[in-house]
């Protein structure tokens, strides 16, 4: 995996009239991990969509080096499609065709052939999580990654951040649920608020 | 790249595609295009000769009408599903997004509805000099109205009650395509369908602008 890094310097946000948070700061490297903790509405998911560059901060600038992938609530997966054609879809815009494997390393492999409406939940979850495996992606930034999943999908994700970071990929967690990793470091959102 | 776009586009809008869901609802635009062709004479009487001066009128109407079935399926959901989000993480230009669904748009109910003119032309009794300023004007004009149609998906994608409120919007944007399109047909020429193919050649110029800008806009709310 390439050098990668992500930094965020004094970051604030706003959403209409309102400052959600303000002065954030995080410096990420190669192989490290961040949790941010947060009540709900303080904008976890905000501050996920900045470090993406999908929103763009009040105040502060964000730099990353090296591809993004996002996981959040919605699948992006095309709804009336089987799973394995709606991944194949990501598969050839990422260039990449190993979605079966990554479907066994989910457990979702016997539902390639459902269609993804059909899926529940926690199958949506892990198939996302397909997708984010499946793009090759240096910094993950995941976004609730473990709500609406059983123990097993839980044992899963957690195993394939640690394989991750130890290749060398960086990995930002917003979640309120404890996350069972070794040495990642706290970001609680609550602080920055106003 | 485009390629895999414009092959999961078309998937999703093509009648009967892998990712349509349900042909029925693909489907939908042609059938109403026909229906209205139909109802046409049965509502005015069989009065040959009138239904020759005035079908090309109503071909066009129906054509126009037609066109804005389609318009909540085609932003909406991928919004939803966060598509667009996934595709910019990629580096892909809403801008180019919007052109490739533009096309797909196109190629989904255009060739379609020149090909259900023929039918409809034969239930209006119109000659063949009609039907082809008919044909010719819609494949002029067809272009500016899918440009239309993906301009205001994307503007109104965001909003609640969207599908209703793009319907209301597309009917005066298409105005200009109407008027020198099915204008032709009264003068029996060929420069309204030339003006037809100039304002539609702009629409689509301007299509992955404004579609790509909404899209931008639609991720701050």
């Amino acid at each position: 995996m390439q050098d990668c890094s992500l930094s965020a310097n004094d970051i604030a946000c706003r959403r209409g009239d309102r400052v959600l948070f303000h002065g954030v700061n995080l410096s990420l490297q190669a192989g490290d991990a961040l949790h941010i903790t947060a009540a709900n509405g303080i904008g976890k998911s905000s501050l996920m969509r900045i470090l993406a560059g999908l929103l763009l901060p009040v105040a502060g600038t964000v730099s990353r080096e090296g591809a993004i992938g996002l996981l959040d609530e919605r699948p992006a997966l095309d709804l009336h499609a089987s799973l394995a054609d709606a991944l194949s879809f990501w598969g050839s815009v990422d260039q990449s065709s190993d979605a079966h494997e990554q479907a066994l390393l989910l457990g979702v492999e016997e539902l390639l052939d459902v269609p993804f409406r059909y899926l529940s939940t926690g199958q949506r979850k892990r198939a996302a999580f397909v997708r984010l495996l499946n793009q090759d992606a240096s910094i993950w930034l995941l976004d609730e990654p473990l709500n609406g999943l059983d123990r097993d999908a839980r044992d899963r994700i957690t195993s394939l951040i640690k394989l991750h970071r130890s290749a060398g990929g960086i990995c930002v967690i917003a979640s309120h649920l404890a996350i069972d990793l070794p040495d990642i470091a706290p970001l609680d959102l609550e602080e920055h608020a106003q | 790249m485009m390629w895999h776009l414009l092959k999961r586009d078309l998937g999703m809008l093509l009648p009967g595609g892998s990712r349509g869901g349900g042909r029925g609802g693909t489907m939908l635009p042609l059938l109403f295009f026909l229906a209205v062709a139909m109802l046409y004479p049965f509502a005015v009487g069989p009065d040959a000769p009138m239904l020759a001066r005035t079908g090309g009128g109503v071909i066009w109407v129906a054509a126009l009408l037609a066109a804005i079935l389609p318009l909540d399926r085609l932003i909406a959901p991928d919004l939803e599903l966060g598509v667009f989000d996934q595709l910019a993480l990629r580096g892909i230009s809403e801008e180019a997004i919007v052109a490739v669904r533009t096309l797909a748009h196109w190629l989904s109910f255009a060739p379609l509805l020149l090909l259900a003119t023929l039918p409809a032309a034969a239930m209006l009794a119109l000659d063949n000099e009609t039907i082809k300023l008919v044909l010719l004007g819609l494949l002029a004009g067809t272009p500016g109205l899918a440009a239309i149609g993906v301009i205001i998906a994307a503007l109104t994608a965001g909003l609640r009650g969207g599908a209703a409120l793009s319907g209301l919007l597309l009917i005066p944007l298409a105005v200009p395509i109407l008027i020198f399109g099915a204008g032709s047909l009264a003068r029996g020429e060929i420069t309204g369908i030339a003006l037809c193919g100039a304002i539609s050649l702009l629409l689509v110029a301007i299509a992955p602008f404004a579609g790509g800008a909404a899209i931008r806009a639609a991720r701050e709310t």
